[in-house]
C-alpha cells in the first residue's frame, strides 16, 4: 500500500508499463525534461532516454500521426495531449485512422496505442483548457474510452490501457490530479471495462465518471444525513459500457442520475438514460435523469462555478427523481 | 499552364458561349505554355528517348542491366494494361469507382523498383504502380474499388500499406514507421539487407494539407528515414498547380531542412536513380529527402470526374508526347536492347494479366453480412457482439417465415 496522487499513480503506472515492455514509449508536448504540464511523465525521459520519451514538435496530428505509424512498426505509443480542447487537430486521424484501420485491414493489423487526455474544468483555465470531449469518441466505433477518478485506478488502468491491443483514449480528471488515494500495487487490478460501485445505496443510483465522482460521493454523504441512501456509480469505461453492472443497480434501487461535466445533450448521460429505459423499464420509478454542463461553449473561468455540476446540483435533481 | 493563357481561355469561353463557337475555339486555341519542369529537373532519357548523361545521377543506374531495363518496360506496360482493365470493368459496373495512374507509370515503378524488400510504402489509393513492384496482386486493389472492402491486404507481408483515402494523412504515418525503424536500430549499421527506409507518396493537392507539412517537421526534426514522394500531377482533380503553390514544390523541403528535388516523372530512369539517391540517405542516416516527380494525370481524377470541364485537350496532346512508356520503348529499340519479340510477348503478357484481373474482379466474392462486425477490436467487444447477435436473429426471423 502507497498514499499517492492521481497524478503520481499514473506516473508509477506508466513507468511499471515501460519497465516490462521496451515497445512502450510516450510522446507529447513537454513530457521531457518538463514532465509535462501536469508533471505526470516527471521523471521519466531521465529514467527511460530520449527515444522512449518523446518531446514532439507542437502539432497534435503530428503527434497522433505519427503515433500510428510507430504502432503499425510493433511499438505502443503513449501519447499525451496536453489538455482536452488540443484535441481536435488530431481528431481526424483518431476518427478516420485510429478506430479504423483494424477494420480497414480485415484483421490484418492492430495500432495498440493510448491517448491520454486531462479533461474538464474546474481549474480556473482560459479557453480550450477545461472540456470534456469524451462523447465525440465513446460515438466512434473502433476505439476504447476510459477514465480514472482515484490514484487506484489511475495506476492500473493505464497499464490496462497500454496492454491492451486495441486503441484506448485515457481521460485523466485534471482537476483531481493532485487528489490523494491509497494505492494496492499487489492485488490483483479490476477489469479495466468493468464500472465500480464506489458506494452502495438503496434509493437512487448516481453514475458518474472522471472529476464528478468525487461530487457524488460528497452528495450521496450529504443526502445520507437527511436519511436517503444514494449509490454511487464509478462509470471508469465510457466505451464500452459495462450494462450488466448499471442494470443491475437501477432494478435494485429504480432510480438513477447521471453527472457529467459535459454539455448534456447527445452525451453520455443521453446514452445511459436511452439504454436504461430500454433494458430496465420496469424497474424504475423515475425517469433517468441527467445533470451536466450546460449546453453552451465552455465559459470563462469566472463562470465555471455556474456551469459545472456540483453538489447542490447533484442532490437538487436527485430530489427532483425522489418526487416521482 | 501560364495565368495569362488561362486568362485567354476563360476570355474566349466568355466571348464564344455556343456550343459550336466553343468547339471551334477549342481547335483554333494556341498550344497553352504547359510546364516542362524547367532546367532544374533531373532527366536521363529526353522524351524522344535519347541518354542524356547526368554526372550526379549516372551512377544510380550504371549497374542497370538490358535485362532490368527490359524490366521496367514491362512493369509499365502491365500496370498500364491492368488500370485499362480496372477503368474498363468501372464503365461496365463491376467497380464502382475506379483512380486510374495513367501517365504516371514511371514515376511509380522508377520509386517502387528503387526499394528494397525491407522498405516500407505508404501509399494513397493511386499507387497501383508502386503495389505491383511490391508484389501486390492487382485483385487486392480491387477490393476497396468494388466495395468489397475497404483495402483487406496484410500491409506487413509486402511491406505495402494500405490505400489511404485522406489526403495526406499517410505522410504522417510513414513518417511515424521510420522513426520505429530508428529505434529498432536499423538505419546506418551498414548492413544491405537491415537498413531500411519508408516512402510516403503523395500528390500535389496534398501538399498543402497540414497533416504532410507537420509530417515535414518530424522527419526532419527526427532525422527519420523517410523519402517523400510526391507525384505532381498537374491536377488536384480540377485544381491546378497554380491554386496549390506559389513555389515549385520541390523548393519546399528546404524550409523544413531537408533536400527537394525535382525529376522528370515520365523518366522511369531519372525516377529510379532519384529515388536510389534518396533511400540511400535515409538509409545511412542522413535522413529525409522530398522527391517531386513531374508528371501529368493523363486521365480523369477518378472515374466520376470530366476533366473537360476544367482543362484544355491541346495541354493533354502535349503530355502525350511525353509518355513514360514510349520514350523507353524508344530508348530500348535505337540501343537495340530489345526486339520485337520482346514487346510481342510483354504485350501478350498484359492480355493475360488484364484477364486475370477481369475474371478475378468478376469472381470476388460479396462479402457476408454478419462479416460487418469482424475485426472492429482486437479483444471481443460487447456492443459489437450484442449487434452481431440482434442482426442474426433479424435474418433468421425472416428465414423461420419463409417469406425471403
Amino acid at each position: 500500500m502507497a498514499t499517492l496522487t492521481i497524478a503520481k499513480g499514473i506516473n508509477n503506472g506508466l513507468r511499471a508499463a515501460m519497465e516490462r515492455d521496451p515497445k512502450v514509449v510516450l510522446m507529447g508536448e513537454d513530457i521531457g525534461k518538463l514532465g509535462g504540464v501536469f508533471r505526470v511523465t516527471e521523471g521519466l525521459q531521465k529514467d527511460f532516454g530520449e527515444d522512449r520519451v518523446i518531446d514532439t514538435p507542437l502539432a497534435e496530428a503530428g503527434i497522433v500521426g505519427t503515433a500510428i505509424g510507430l504502432a503499425l512498426r510493433g511499438y505502443r505509443p503513449v501519447v499525451e495531449i496536453q489538455f482536452d480542447g488540443f484535441i481536435y487537430p488530431a481528431f481526424d486521424h483518431i476518427i478516420s485512422q485510429v478506430a479504423k484501420m483494424r477494420a480497414r485491414s480485415l484483421g490484418k493489423v492492430k495500432l495498440p496505442m493510448v491517448i491520454r487526455i486531462p479533461v474538464g474544468g474546474g481549474i480556473g483555465a482560459v479557453e480550450h483548457h477545461s472540456e470534456s470531449n469524451e462523447a465525440y469518441f465513446a460515438h466512434t466505433a473502433g476505439l476504447k474510452v476510459v477514465c480514472c477518478s482515484n490514484p487506484e485506478d489511475a495506476y492500473w488502468m493505464i497499464q490496462q490501457a497500454i496492454e491492451s491491443d486495441d486503441p484506448v483514449l485515457f481521460y485523466e480528471p485534471k482537476r483531481r490530479y493532485w487528489d490523494k488515494g491509497e494505492v494496492d500495487t499487489d492485488a490483483a487490478p479490476r477489469d479495466l471495462l468493468r464500472a465500480n460501485v464506489v458506494r452502495e445505496g438503496t434509493d437512487l443510483t448516481l453514475v458518474a465518471y472522471g472529476p464528478m465522482v468525487k461530487t457524488c460521493l460528497q452528495a450521496a454523504e450529504a443526502a445520507e444525513s437527511e436519511g436517503k441512501s444514494l449509490e454511487v456509480i464509478d462509470l471508469r469505461s465510457m466505451s464500452p459500457l459495462d450494462l450488466d453492472t448499471l442494470k443491475a443497480s437501477a432494478e435494485k434501487t429504480g432510480r438513477v442520475v447521471v453527472v457529467h461535466e459535459a454539455p448534456t445533450f447527445l452525451g453520455m448521460g443521453a446514452e445511459l438514460a436511452a439504454l436504461l429505459q430500454q433494458e430496465c423499464f420496469y424497474h424504475l420509478e423515475a425517469p433517468v435523469m441527467r445533470v451536466g454542463g450546460y449546453n453552451l461553449p465552455y465559459p470563462p473561468s469566472k463562470l465555471e462555478e455556474e456551469f459545472l455540476p456540483d453538489l447542490d446540483r447533484v442532490l437538487d435533481t436527485v430530489d427532483r427523481s425522489l418526487a416521482y | 499552364m501560364s495565368d495569362n493563357a488561362v486568362a485567354e481561355n476563360a476570355a474566349e469561353s466568355a466571348a464564344n458561349p455556343t456550343h459550336e463557337d466553343e468547339v471551334l475555339a477549342e481547335l483554333t486555341a494556341p498550344v497553352p505554355e504547359v510546364g516542362d519542369g524547367g532546367p532544374e529537373m533531373v532527366q536521363l532519357l529526353t522524351p524522344e528517348g535519347q541518354r542524356v548523361d547526368n554526372t550526379e545521377y549516372d551512377e544510380y543506374v550504371k549497374d542497370l542491366t538490358d535485362e532490368d531495363l527490359r524490366g521496367f518496360y514491362r512493369d509499365l506496360v502491365l500496370i498500364r494494361r491492368v488500370d485499362a482493365e480496372a477503368t474498363a470493368l468501372q464503365r461496365q459496373g463491376e467497380l464502382g469507382i475506379w483512380a486510374s495512374l495513367l501517365g504516371q507509370e514511371a514515376a511509380q515503378v522508377g520509386s517502387g523498383r528503387a526499394m528494397r524488400p525491407q522498405d516500407y510504402a505508404f501509399p494513397t489509393y493511386r499507387e497501383h504502380g508502386v503495389a505491383w513492384c511490391r508484389g501486390v496482386d492487382p485483385l487486392n486493389l480491387l477490393g476497396l474499388f468494388r466495395g468489397v472492402n475497404h483495402g483487406g491486404w496484410d500491409p506487413n507481408e509486402k511491406n505495402f500499406h494500405l490505400y489511404t483515402i485522406v489526403i495526406g494523412a499517410q505522410t504522417l504515418h510513414a513518417t511515424g514507421y521510420a522513426m520505429g525503424i530508428q529505434r529498432d536500430g536499423d538505419v546506418g549499421t551498414g548492413e544491405e539487407d537491415r537498413d531500411a527506409a519508408v516512402i510516403a507518396y503523395f500528390g500535389d493537392g496534398a501538399t498543402a494539407q497540414g497533416d504532410v507539412n507537420e509530417s515535414f517537421v518530424y522527419a526532419a526534426v527526427n532525422n527519420a528515414p523517410v523519402v517523400f514522394f510526391c507525384q505532381n500531377n498537374q491536377w488536384a482533380i480540377s485544381e491546378p498547380n497554380e491554386r496549390q503553390t506559389r513555389i515549385p514544390l520541390y523548393q519546399r523541403a528546404r524550409g523544413f531542412g531537408f533536400p527537394g528535388v525535382r525529376v522528370d516523372g515520365n523518366d522511369v530512369l531519372a525516377v529510379y536513380a532519384v529515388t536510389q539517391q534518396a533511400l540511400n540517405a535515409a538509409r545511412s542516416g542522413q535522413g529525409p529527402t522530398f522527391i517531386e516527380a513531374y508528371t501529368y494525370r493523363m486521365g480523369a481524377h477518378t472515374t466520376s470526374d470530366d476533366p473537360t470541364k476544367y482543362r484544355v485537350s491541346a495541354e493533354v496532346e502535349v503530355w502525350k508526347h511525353r509518355d513514360p512508356i514510349e520514350r523507353l520503348k524508344s530508348y530500348l529499340v535505337h540501343e537495340k536492347k530489345a526486339d520485337q519479340d520482346f514487346f510481342d510477348a510483354v504485350d501478350a503478357e498484359a492480355d493475360e494479366l488484364a484477364a486475370h484481373v477481369r475474371e478475378g474482379c468478376l469472381s470476388m466474392p460479396d462479402p457476408t453480412g454478419d462479416s460487418m462486425f469482424d475485426h472492429i477490436y482486437v479483444e471481443e467487444h460487447p456492443v459489437v457482439e450484442a449487434e452481431r447477435k440482434e442482426f442474426a436473429a433479424y435474418h433468421a426471423g425472416f428465414a423461420e417465415e419463409g417469406g425471403h
